[in-house]
């Protein structure tokens, strides 16, 4: 119907935009109308979503896009948040640097650098260990790759559990179980003179969380940004050649190491952004916090999403982290004073959303906004199968 | 009955041109298996040379080993008076060596026009920052390769309508002129087609015949041929190399191949070859 109206393609295309991107900007400012139901994703939980969909969509660029299949995203998610908390609290007692912090007085002890430097900073670390274990394992193919990045992802959380005692020496790197805690808050410090109603600290606003989800919207929008001008690069088509076939990839002059490489690097990026900014959301760099499980979900976000489709992904990831963070729990209460249940669906939350995976790969498992090449892979493995069955029939 | 009257004869004045590729016994083996025994093989520039002999005969593997899917297990292989031997594919690619495949090996979720960018990849410079920034010389560099993208696919023979269509949509003819057209998209110097004309049928491989004549003559290529078909090989090279069992056991131009005794051993079998005269032998 639509269709037939008089209505230029780039109207049409802006429409969704304009109707979505005022509803999620303004969500603080309304959300509070929406009633009281606990479905209602509250403010924190919309910043925990912010992150995840900006992890999704790093890691859509090493799985959706390059076809390498990576089980051990957590590790960079980890490797920010420690940045943060490395940088920006009193961990290093034995120095007393402040450069940009808010909250700290400018003789604290332990090093605290500005939030907003660290993030670039952070993404840039995840970055580089995005490259360290990309070459050596960037030659597998396939399962074993993915074999190899699950053993990092387990790597990086034991290590930093354990890193109070570095070596035997008594280096203290990464505070052990409990973690580094508190991280400085955020604020605009300088542009706060300037332009005052930006706040000096987020912690001292009436609701802290409607700063940290803006940061995080922005921080979306970098990512979505520069996850769609890559994929339209020559990276980008450097990127679908090999996912689709290696050999001719290579045969054609593309360098599969180096295009593997950044790859891992870009979607590494992001991760560290992502994980600085949740660390300090979140007031503390946690081992307990880097499990597996946050790894497989953020897989299950780009496959539910719809694989190398930005918008399916950061569907998919806002959906599933609002499951995970609120939705869930909310849905067994809901439940449970509804018909006088006693369930606790939140324990059985793992097995619902392998499930929900299961139930995809049968149904749809192009994903929810599926992008044009994947579903045309999926239309003829279809029809390969249809005809298969007219032959066996 | 004699089989060693193989003798390769010395290059034809008008092809004594300066070797573009040049092996010097490259050697390849897989365990204990030699897939390709000690070639010695030149192709001069600007020359239309094929590779031919029986399935099995290590034409595929000798293509791998020049274009660096394969390193050589011994021996040299000189392109354009350097050793690439064992280089990765990319930087040979690179230095100016296109090739298509045997069977077709197109991206296939791309749609033509970006296979040929692909193609390009190389001759491209767009990193990953500027690419982001979308820079004005990024902008520029994106802009001319689609220009000559659509042009190649043109030359090719391929219409508007193709270009973007998922290359797995096009149909078998078309494939075969994007693998071209891909090949090309990295400027290269010598091209080696794979069993262009597999699949073929006599109409289309004389058109193709036709192209092949024409890439080398408009554009300057070399061009290296594996193909089964003889009214193509007889019809478009200037000297053809027989390989049989990974060993090369005959050279020449298609007449002199023709009336090979080896060859028509290799191809018929022994007992053959003995009462065959001059244009009779090799041509099914």
């Amino acid at each position: 119907m639509i269709d037939k109206l008089p209505i230029p393609r780039w109207a049409r295309r802006a429409i969704l935009p304009i109707i979505i991107v005022p509803l999620v900007v303004l969500y603080p400012e309304y959300y509070t109308s929406l009633g009281t139901s606990q479905l209602i994703p509250t403010l924190s939980t919309a910043v925990t979503m912010t992150v995840f969909v900006c992890m999704a969509v790093g890691l859509n660029m090493v799985v959706g896009y390059a076809g390498l299949l990576d089980l051990g995203y957590v590790a960079f998610y980890a490797i920010g948040s420690y940045v943060a908390g490395w940088f920006a609290s009193t961990q290093f007692a034995s120095h007393s640097i402040v450069f940009g912090a808010v909250g700290v007085q400018s003789n604290a002890i332990g090093i605290h650098i500005s939030i907003w430097l660290l993030l670039p900073v952070a993404a840039a670390m995840a970055a580089a260990a995005g490259v360290v274990i990309g070459l050596p394992t960037l030659r597998l193919r396939g399962d074993y790759l993915a074999l190899v990045t699950l053993g990092f992802g387990e790597i990086i959380p034991q290590v930093v559990r354990n890193g109070d005692n570095m070596f035997g020496t008594g280096f203290n790197l990464t505070n052990g179980v409990a973690g580094i805690t508190p991280i400085d808050p955020m604020g605009f410090r300088y542009l706060h003179g300037i332009l005052p109603f930006l706040p000096d600290n987020f912690l001292l606003t009436p609701n802290l969380d409607v700063w940290f989800y803006r940061v995080g919207l922005l921080l979306v929008a970098i990512t979505v940004f520069c996850s769609i001008r890559l994929r339209d690069s020559r990276l980008g088509r450097a990127w679908v050649a090999l996912r689709e076939d290696e050999i001719a990839a290579a045969a054609m002059g593309v360098p599969l190491m180096q295009v593997k490489t950044w790859a891992y690097a870009s979607g590494a990026f992001f991760g560290g952004a992502a994980g600085c900014f949740y660390g300090v959301y979140q007031g503390g760099a946690i081992p307990d916090n880097f499990k597996l499980y946050i790894s497989t979900l953020l897989l299950a976000m780009v496959i539910l999403g719809g694989m190398g489709n930005v918008w399916g992904v950061c569907l998919g990831a806002a959906v599933l982290s609002y499951l995970n963070q609120q939705g869930l729990g909310a849905i067994g209460n809901t439940i449970n004073s509804n018909f006088g249940t006693n369930i606790e669906i939140t324990k059985y939350e793992a097995g619902l959303f392998g499930l929900l995976i299961v139930l995809m790969m049968l149904f749809r498992p192009q994903g929810l906004i599926p992008s044009s090449r994947r579903k045309a892979e999926f239309d003829v493995v279809k029809e390969e199968h249809e005809t298969a069955g007219v032959v066996v029939g | 009955m004699s089989t060693e009257a193989a003798e390769a004869p010395a290059p034809k004045a008008g092809l004594s041109g300066t070797a573009i590729l040049e092996t010097r016994a490259a050697r390849k083996e897989f365990g204990g298996l030699v897939a390709c025994s000690d070639i010695d093989f030149v192709v001069p520039e600007r020359s239309i040379v094929s590779l031919i002999g029986p399935n099995g005969a290590g034409k595929t593997t000798f293509f791998n080993m020049l274009t660096g899917a394969y390193k050589p297990t011994a021996g040299e292989i000189l392109f354009a008076g350097r050793d690439v031997g064992g280089l990765p594919p990319h930087r040979i690619t690179k230095l100016g060596v296109g090739r298509t495949f045997q069977n077709i090996r197109l991206f296939q979720t791309m749609t033509s026009v970006e296979n040929v960018l692909v193609g390009m990849h190389c001759r491209l410079k767009g990193g990953l920052i500027r690419s982001i920034l979308r820079t004005p010389g990024v902008r520029r560099e994106e802009r001319d390769a689609l220009v000559r993208a659509r042009e190649l696919l043109r030359y090719c023979g391929l219409s508007e309508r193709i270009d973007d269509e998922y290359s797995m949509n096009l149909s078998y003819g078309d494939q075969r002129r994007l693998e071209v057209a891909r090949a090309l998209g990295s400027e290269p110097t010598l091209l080696l087609l794979d069993e262009p004309t597999a699949g073929m049928n006599p109409q289309e491989s004389a058109d193709f015949t036709r192209f092949v004549s024409q890439l080398r003559d408009e554009r300057g290529l070399t061009i290296l041929l594996i193909e089964h078909d003889m009214k193509v090989v007889m019809g478009v090279s200037e000297r053809i190399t027989v390989l049989d069992h990974g060993e090369k056991i005959a050279e020449g131009s298609p007449a002199e191949i023709q009336a090979n005794d080896r060859v028509i051993e290799a191809y018929l079998g022994s007992g053959a070859a003995g009462g065959t005269g001059a244009g009779s032998g090799a041509t099914a």
